[in-house]
């Protein structure tokens, strides 16, 4: 065996990404893009489509060539390994099962292609179906079966290979709503059961939150931020984290820090608000132009409030939504919404209290855009 | 960089090698015949070869001698007759059947197979059978004067004058159950709401097919433009059958006139000549189009 | 029975508004069927029909006929008496230069050029189609569209090269020489149309197929064929009858003894020896049109399929 450098081949890196870079031409796709993901983690690539997260997928699979950096799985260079020779297993989006087959050559087929005894083919098939409960199925045409059950049989496929890493790339997206909730617990407790490393693409920002151990966040073939959900959620790193992630999205108040009885402050249009609880590193000067951001939620109204800093606002429009009721509010010449219980209701043009709970908002640099 | 791996990375050469084997035969036609081939056959028409191929250049020779025989002129007319009137009827023939079938008619599959079982046939069929209900003696011309009219003249068989319309009646009689079935190819594509609109709106049918419906089929057009195109300069088994280039020379083809002068006459120069004058004649329809089609947007 | 009297009762209940708005036009509009519309319609497609129709009709009264019938009657006319003769003739003695054993040599030679050509074409074609498809490499995409521009060059420009060529193979006039041709001239418009079917596959069944390690040749045999039988029977049809109807390449490229069958039958009807006799003219050229005929009733939607593939741009 060659010797991998030292820095690369701690035991628990499952798959290390090294200065990936991939350009097609002129078009950087992937830009020097780094990621280490740690044994039996659940990595979730998220971001809209065009961000280059099926495109880092791809390259993991030895689907695509990079042009520029190397890929590690369980601390072996695999840059220039064929895709079966990487110790992977990928489910797709279209499920991508071979139409021609039963559910049983659809598992089997690649193990077959590898010359294996037939003994051994029907053991690793036969465990697969029955963690993924596709028994009565074997014998089925993919034709025959649904979406849910297609998907389970191309997860199946990768379960047959009894690899130590397995890619997802949007395996959820051509479901239905209700399938795709299903089939999400279903991903998650297969996680559990395997503990293997599962590295998941989507654009949908629940199916990250809820599976994810950990969320990459990407745009434009940069990693904007790689953190556990709740960091992600509560702590955005910069203004493109905070706008992606949350439904409905985060309240964005454009203005100024500015000095007010020895205490900086955040005012725009002339109001100011308190930044009492905020937590930075950095102290806060006046002058610097920021956005200040706060979740619809982290606004209190009315009778929830215990002492807060209170601001005037007036009712433009009301969203009720079941659950919950989101109501938009005039408040400092912005639009801002806040969501409150389904069964509180307001009519258009009252006046309501506010009170924003800033421990849970961020500020932003308005330059540079990164989290204060 | 420097770094070892457990495999080593192959040689561009021989990167997705089983590929490029196969593509042999396609690199190969590519390049030796269709590339190969057409310059060599340029490069030939400016030589004096006769019975072979010979390198015995002579400039421009072999062009007057082309340009100043009577022959070549009539195949030059006749196929400007025959393409422009074929362009025009078998796209006006071809829209208006599509779309009298794009009427959510009945028996819409009979009436399809009656307008494209032609296409299947061999031009040589196509030329012989017309050759039959044209000839003068038995044909049409025939039989419209046993009806009466005694001085009823249509013989596009043996009056020179007329021949090549004789050969365009055939040509059309088989090609445009092709041009009717990518016309209506073309009009299922066109949105069905489209339809809904310009009812709701209260536009007749006719208007909304010359104002909305053609302008949408735009590429359908065109392409079926240079099909037609492409198959009216190869016109030669139709004729060869149909008239043999006769009466005379009257019904006379470029095609024709290219493989009697390599084949026949034994006379390359001239073949090569002529072949090399179609080949320009067909670069100046695709060049054109291509550019339209491909130039805009590279990277498809 | 039940129901139908409590609706009753409600329809009787709501009163004389309903009877007031039930009056007017209800349920589904009714159409005539000979409107002026449809009789346009149907009476322009119906003289279309005929048009297309009367060639073959010709044909058929025509062969059928005596030659004395033919002399006096019109051609429009059906056959008074019916005999096969004409059949037989063109079938088993018809002459072409000295030899006189009718076109049944000719659609031997033409089933003997037709097989292989077909076989050999479709596989060339297809395999091409699908490297193109799923296994670019540099300049693959540039060979491909000098061989789609290659499609529009008239034969007439490139036959001489290729003859040189089966020259020098010394294959020039043998059957093995006719199949190179008939492939290299089918390759533009197979290629093209095994390549988008094999391009519209989802992608990602290649690359499931990939990391299952399949190869080229295993993906191609065991993925791709097995999901392509209609376009394989698409490229048959095409195939089928562009190598039947061929009239050029069976001259240049064939020697007398081997000319295929389209060549034989205008040998046959054109020669300018003996007496013309058009019934059994007629008869010869149904027998050359039947094959691809046949091929074109029983394939219906599939051949209109194939004839559309040339026109789907890459």
């Amino acid at each position: 065996m060659n010797v991998v450098p030292m820095q690369f081949s701690k035991a628990n890196h499952s798959v290390s990404v090294r200065d990936l870079t991939l350009s097609f031409g002129a078009l950087t796709v992937l830009g020097n893009l780094n990621l280490d993901i740690h044994d039996g983690e659940f990595l979730v690539l998220l971001g809209s489509s065009g961000c280059g997260k099926s495109t880092l997928l791809n390259c993991i699979a030895g689907l695509l060539e990079p042009t520029e950096g190397q890929i590690f799985i369980k601390d072996k260079n695999v840059t220039w390994e064929e895709p079966k020779d990487r110790g992977i297993g990928m489910v797709f989006q279209s499920y991508a099962l071979y139409p021609q087959m039963t559910v049983e050559k659809n598992l089997s087929f690649g193990l077959r292609v590898a010359g294996m005894p037939k003994e051994d083919i029907a053991k690793r098939v036969a465990r697969a179906a029955e963690i993924l409960q596709i028994e009565p199925l074997l014998q089925r045409k993919p034709a025959a079966l649904s979406g849910g059950q297609r998907q389970r049989v191309a997860i199946g496929r990768a379960l047959v290979r009894d690899v130590d890493v397995f890619l997802f790339d949007e395996p959820l997206s051509n479901l239905d709503a209700k399938l795709r909730s299903e089939l999400r617990v279903e991903i998650k407790r297969l996680h559990q059961q395997l503990k293997n490393t599962m590295i998941y693409v989507t654009h949908d920002q629940i199916e990250a939150l809820t599976l994810a151990d950990r969320i990459a966040i990407m745009k434009s073939g940069v990693i904007q931020q790689l953190a556990d959900p709740v960091t992600i959620y509560n702590r955005p790193n910069n203004l493109f984290v905070a706008g992606f992630i949350g439904s409905p999205s985060m309240n964005f108040l454009r203005g100024e820090l500015v000095e007010e009885g020895g205490r900086t402050v955040f005012s725009t249009h002339g109001v100011s608000f308190s930044l009492d609880g905020y937590e930075t590193s950095e102290t806060l000067k006046a002058g610097r132009k920021v956005v200040l951001g706060v979740r619809p939620e982290h606004i209190k109204v009315d009778g929830d409030l215990a002492g807060e800093e209170v601001h005037e606002a007036v009712v433009d429009i009301e969203e009720p939504m079941g659950a919950d009721n989101l109501i938009w509010l005039k408040l400092a010449g912005h639009t801002i919404s806040v969501r409150v219980g389904g069964a509180r209701r307001y009519a258009i043009g009252a006046e309501v209290r506010l009170g924003f709970d800033m421990r849970m908002a961020s500020v932003f640099d308005a330059g540079t855009e990164e989290r204060i | 960089m420097a770094q070892s791996t457990p495999s080593a990375r192959p040689s561009q050469l021989f990167r997705n090698l089983n590929s490029k084997i196969a593509s042999i035969p396609m690199i190969f036609v590519a390049l030796v015949i269709f590339l190969g081939g057409s310059v060599w056959t340029v490069v030939y028409s400016f030589t004096n070869s006769r019975l072979l191929p010979r390198t015995n250049f002579v400039g421009l020779d072999q062009y007057e001698r082309l340009w100043a025989s009577a022959r070549w002129i009539v195949s030059i007319q006749n196929l400007a007759i025959y393409g422009i009137l074929s362009l025009i009827f078998s796209l006006v023939v071809g829209f208006v059947l599509a779309a009298l079938m794009d009427q959510k008619i009945r028996f819409e599959n009979v009436f399809r197979s009656i307008f494209l079982y032609p296409f299947a046939l061999s031009f040589i069929v196509t030329g012989l059978v017309w050759q039959w209900i044209l000839n003068p003696e038995f044909g049409i011309q025939a039989i419209v004067r046993s009806l009466g009219w005694e001085t009823f003249e249509f013989n596009p068989v043996y009056d020179p004058d007329i021949v090549i319309y004789g050969i365009l009646i055939a040509g059309l009689w088989q090609g445009t159950g092709l041009v009717m079935c990518l016309m209506l190819a073309g009009l299922r594509g066109i949105d069905e709401d489209i339809w809904k609109a310009s009812r709701v709106d209260g536009i007749p049918m006719w208007r909304t097919y010359i104002f909305i419906v053609i302008p949408m089929m735009r590429p359908v057009f065109v392409t079926t433009l240079v099909i037609i195109g492409a198959g009216i300069v190869k016109l030669y088994d139709l004729v060869v059958a149909q008239t043999s280039g006769g009466p005379g020379n009257s019904s006379e083809v470029p095609a024709k006139y290219v493989y009697d002068y390599m084949f026949q006459a034994q006379n390359l120069g001239q073949g090569f000549a002529a072949s090399t004058m179609m080949l320009l004649t067909v670069a100046i329809i695709i060049i054109p189009w291509a550019y339209l089609e491909f130039g805009g947007r590279k990277r498809g | 029975m039940a129901d139908v009297s409590t609706l009753k009762t409600v329809a009787a209940g709501s009163g004389a508004a309903a009877n007031r708005l039930s009056a007017g036009p209800r349920g589904r509009k009714p159409k005539r069927v000979l409107s002026r519309r449809n009789i346009m319609l149907y009476g322009i497609l119906g003289l279309a029909a005929l048009y297309y129709l009367l060639p073959l009709y010709v044909m058929v009264v025509t062969s059928l006929k005596g030659m004395p019938e033919i002399r006096l009657g019109n051609i429009f006319s059906p056959p008074v008496e019916i005999t096969f003769e004409p059949w037989v003739k063109a079938w088993a003695e018809a002459c072409t230069g000295l030899n006189c054993d009718g076109l049944s040599r000719g659609f031997w030679n033409s089933v003997k050029i037709m097989i292989p050509s077909v076989v050999v074409s479709i596989f060339v074609a297809s395999v091409t189609g699908y490297s193109l498809a799923n296994w670019r490499f540099k300049g693959s995409e540039l060979f491909f569209s000098i061989l789609i521009i290659g499609a529009f060059i008239p034969y007439q420009v490139m036959i001489y090269p290729i003859v040189i060529v089966l020259r020098e193979l010394g294959i020039y006039g043998t059957l093995t020489g006719l199949i190179i041709v008939h492939t290299i001239f089918g390759m533009p418009i197979l290629t093209l149309l095994f390549r988008n079917y094999f391009a519209s596959l989802p992608e990602e069944l290649f690359k499931a197929a990939r990391i299952d390690g399949a190869g080229f040749w295993q993906i191609y045999g065991r993925i791709m064929l097995p999901m392509s039988l209609p376009i394989f029977v698409v490229a048959m049809i095409l195939q089928v009858t562009g190598i039947w109807n061929d009239f050029l390449f069976g001259v240049v490229f064939t020697r007398p003894d081997t000319y295929p069958m389209t060549v034989q039958l205008n040998n046959i009807v054109n020669s300018v020896q003996g007496v013309k006799e058009y019934n059994v003219n007629m008869a010869a050229t149904l027998l050359t049109g039947a094959v691809p005929l046949i091929v074109y009733f029983l394939s219906g939607r599939l051949f209109v399929r194939g004839i559309a593939a040339g026109a789907v741009k890459g």
